[in-house]
């Protein structure tokens, strides 16, 4: 009887460890693999903040500088770069919340013939995503004129399916009643648009809005296309401009500036991790 | 006659639906159009040329290439990022030290410019002085590689980057599913006394199923278009050995300015996507199970 206990005791024990070993396993794995995710990014950060000489070489108390960044901004023009990416990323913001909110809305809530073919037809630019089809886009700018202006960088992004099928769903939670209500009380459609449904769908509009920015202040191939001159490219365009024709292989230099391009994001993702996580969250669930 | 709802519906729809068709139906429907006429070249406008850009492009040795690496490049980005974003999410869900930091350390590519990434990977993977190289030197005594500049090494290189983007991004998608699990299943399970694995396989796996066809549709959307760093890092090279199929198409249309082989590919990668599409809504949704 006893003999048995103490068997059944010592397996547990031996169970115990095993576990133990294997979670740490798991536990170094985890932490090993979140230092390859992180690694290139404070290799560039070390070569950033040191004199070109001690860039490549880890010794811990060479000298600091930030050299490097005044370097870098005086040589491209970043500082339009910055402006026009910011233009940019702010015209297609407010053109995709106004176009995306009005389309939304009469997919969720009038009823029509047609909506659903209509629906699905938006539907296709989840796939067939504008940068696909950049040789006939350009085709369409030249046409219009509008080759080389920030304008033609955000035009095929505007109406934007993501959005109308974001906001659409958000939009179909709204209780009836609440328009109901607002119907009796002299509402026109418009303003129950504006007072009723806007103002409950202000996480959405919060996630889209991240997910957006970050995805506009990140896009590179559209622009590149489309743009060739410094008054109308945005950073990522002007970044690699800067980093393939100009310098070499000055990497302290290259560093700098990268980081520099990046940072605005970088500092809004440490500051509202939690925001940014949980909106890429509820963009993805579907 | 029409009714009031349909003409408010029409007027709120149309400015989105100008724009969507101009920007995505029309260009889809001309990029076929114009694949069928030959690129038109100073004096000589384009002429009717058929299927002649498909036969050209099938014949062209760097479009089979291109073709041959995608696919590769697919194959591997694919099954890799979604199984490292799923370990990356069952850590950052587990009771591990340092969750915080590790979440931050696997989301952080997802929020920087590819530019910016491929700027990284490039001094990553600089022959000698590079992190990659300096650790391989003092692990394994290696002499510099060329990690990029040779094309044994060249492609697996792109695939290690795009990985490293977007295993994060879709961390996300499985850490909000696991979030969503009700803790009373798993407590069944132990109570059951169900091993770990046999969990993680017949519980946790298939209700995780959702989230990975919406993940798999991502990364083989991407497989197809994210190729920002190839073309700041490699431009397709050395000798083709890294040219994809959007990559070929901005070559073609930009730099050889031959639009009517560039149309025939777009619409070759047009049809790949629309075959995604249709797997995803024919095959796929009827498999999965939905809550």
């Amino acid at each position: 009887m006893s003999g048995s206990a103490i068997a059944t005791a010592a397996t547990t024990a031996t169970l115990r460890t095993r576990i133990d070993a294997w979670a740490l396993i798991e536990t170094l794995a985890a932490w090993l693999l979140g230092m390859v995710w992180i690694a290139p990014l404070l290799y560039a950060a070390w070569a950033a903040i040191h004199p070109a000489g001690n860039a490549v070489s880890f010794e811990l108390f060479a000298p600091l500088t930030f050299e490097n960044f005044a370097n870098a901004w005086a040589a491209a023009p970043f500082g339009r770069y910055f402006l026009n990416t910011f233009i940019l990323v702010t015209m297609i913001l407010a053109a995709q919340f106004v176009l995306c909110t009005l389309a939304a809305f009469a997919f969720a809530r009038a009823d029509f013939p047609g909506s659903g073919v209509l629906f699905a037809l938006v539907l296709v630019q989840l796939m067939v995503t504008p940068d696909v089809l950049l040789v006939e886009n350009y085709r369409t700018m030249s046409r219009l004129g509008l080759v080389d202006t920030i304008l033609a960088i955000g035009l095929p992004y505007m109406a934007s399916a993501f959005g109308i099928f974001l906001l659409r769903q958000t939009f179909k939670q709204v209780p009836v009643e609440l328009e109901e209500a607002a119907r009796v009380e002299g509402c026109s459609t418009m303003a129950i648009l504006l007072r009723v449904y806007v103002p409950l769908a202000k996480p959405t509009y919060l996630a889209y809005g991240l997910v957006s920015v970050s995805f506009h202040w990140n896009n590179f191939l559209w622009p590149l296309v489309i743009t060739n001159s410094v008054e109308t490219r945005p950073l990522t365009v002007g970044l690699a401009v800067f980093a393939t024709l100009d310098q070499g292989i000055d990497w302290a230099i290259i560093s700098a500036a990268t980081l520099m391009t990046s940072a605005p994001l970088l500092v809004g993702f440490l500051l509202f991790q939690r925001q940014f996580v949980q909106s890429f969250m509820r963009a993805g669930i579907k | 006659m029409l009714r009031r709802t349909t003409i408010h519906a029409w007027l709120m729809l149309t400015p989105a639906l100008v724009l969507l068709f101009s920007f995505t139906h029309y260009p889809a429907v001309a990029t076929f159009w114009h694949s069928l006429f030959s690129t038109p070249r100073g004096s000589r406008p384009a002429r009717w040329v058929g299927i002649d850009n498909y036969v050209q492009l099938f014949g062209d040795p760097v479009f089979v290439q291109a073709l041959w690496n995608n696919a590769i490049y697919a194959a591997a980005t694919i099954p890799l990022s979604i199984a490292i974003a799923l370990a990356m999410a069952l850590w950052v869900n587990s009771r591990i030290v340092g969750r915080t930091a590790l979440r931050m350390a696997y989301f952080t590519p997802t929020v920087l410019p590819m530019i910016a990434v491929a700027n990284l990977w490039l001094f990553f993977y600089t022959p000698d002085y590079g992190l990659l190289d300096q650790l391989t030197a003092r692990l394994f005594g290696w002499g510099p590689t060329n990690w990029i500049g040779t094309r044994e090494t060249a492609l697996g290189a792109m695939i290690a980057v795009a990985v490293w983007k977007e295993a994060g991004f879709f961390m996300i998608f499985y850490l909000a599913a696991l979030q969503a699990i009700p803790p009373s299943l798993y407590e069944a399970a132990s109570i059951e006394g169900a091993s770990r694995a046999h969990v993680f396989w017949r519980v946790t796996l298939p209700l995780l199923g959702p989230t990975t066809l919406f993940v798999l549709v991502n990364a083989v959307i991407n497989a197809f278009r994210l190729v920002d760093h190839i073309i700041v890092m490699t431009r397709g090279g050395p000798d083709n050995a890294t040219a994809l199929l959007l990559t070929y198409i901005y070559e073609l249309g930009f730099r050889f300015w031959d639009t009517a082989s560039a149309s025939a590919l777009t619409m070759i990668l047009l049809a790949i996507l629309a075959a995604t599409a249709a797997f995803q809504f024919l095959v796929l949704e009827r498999r999965v199970h939905y809550r």
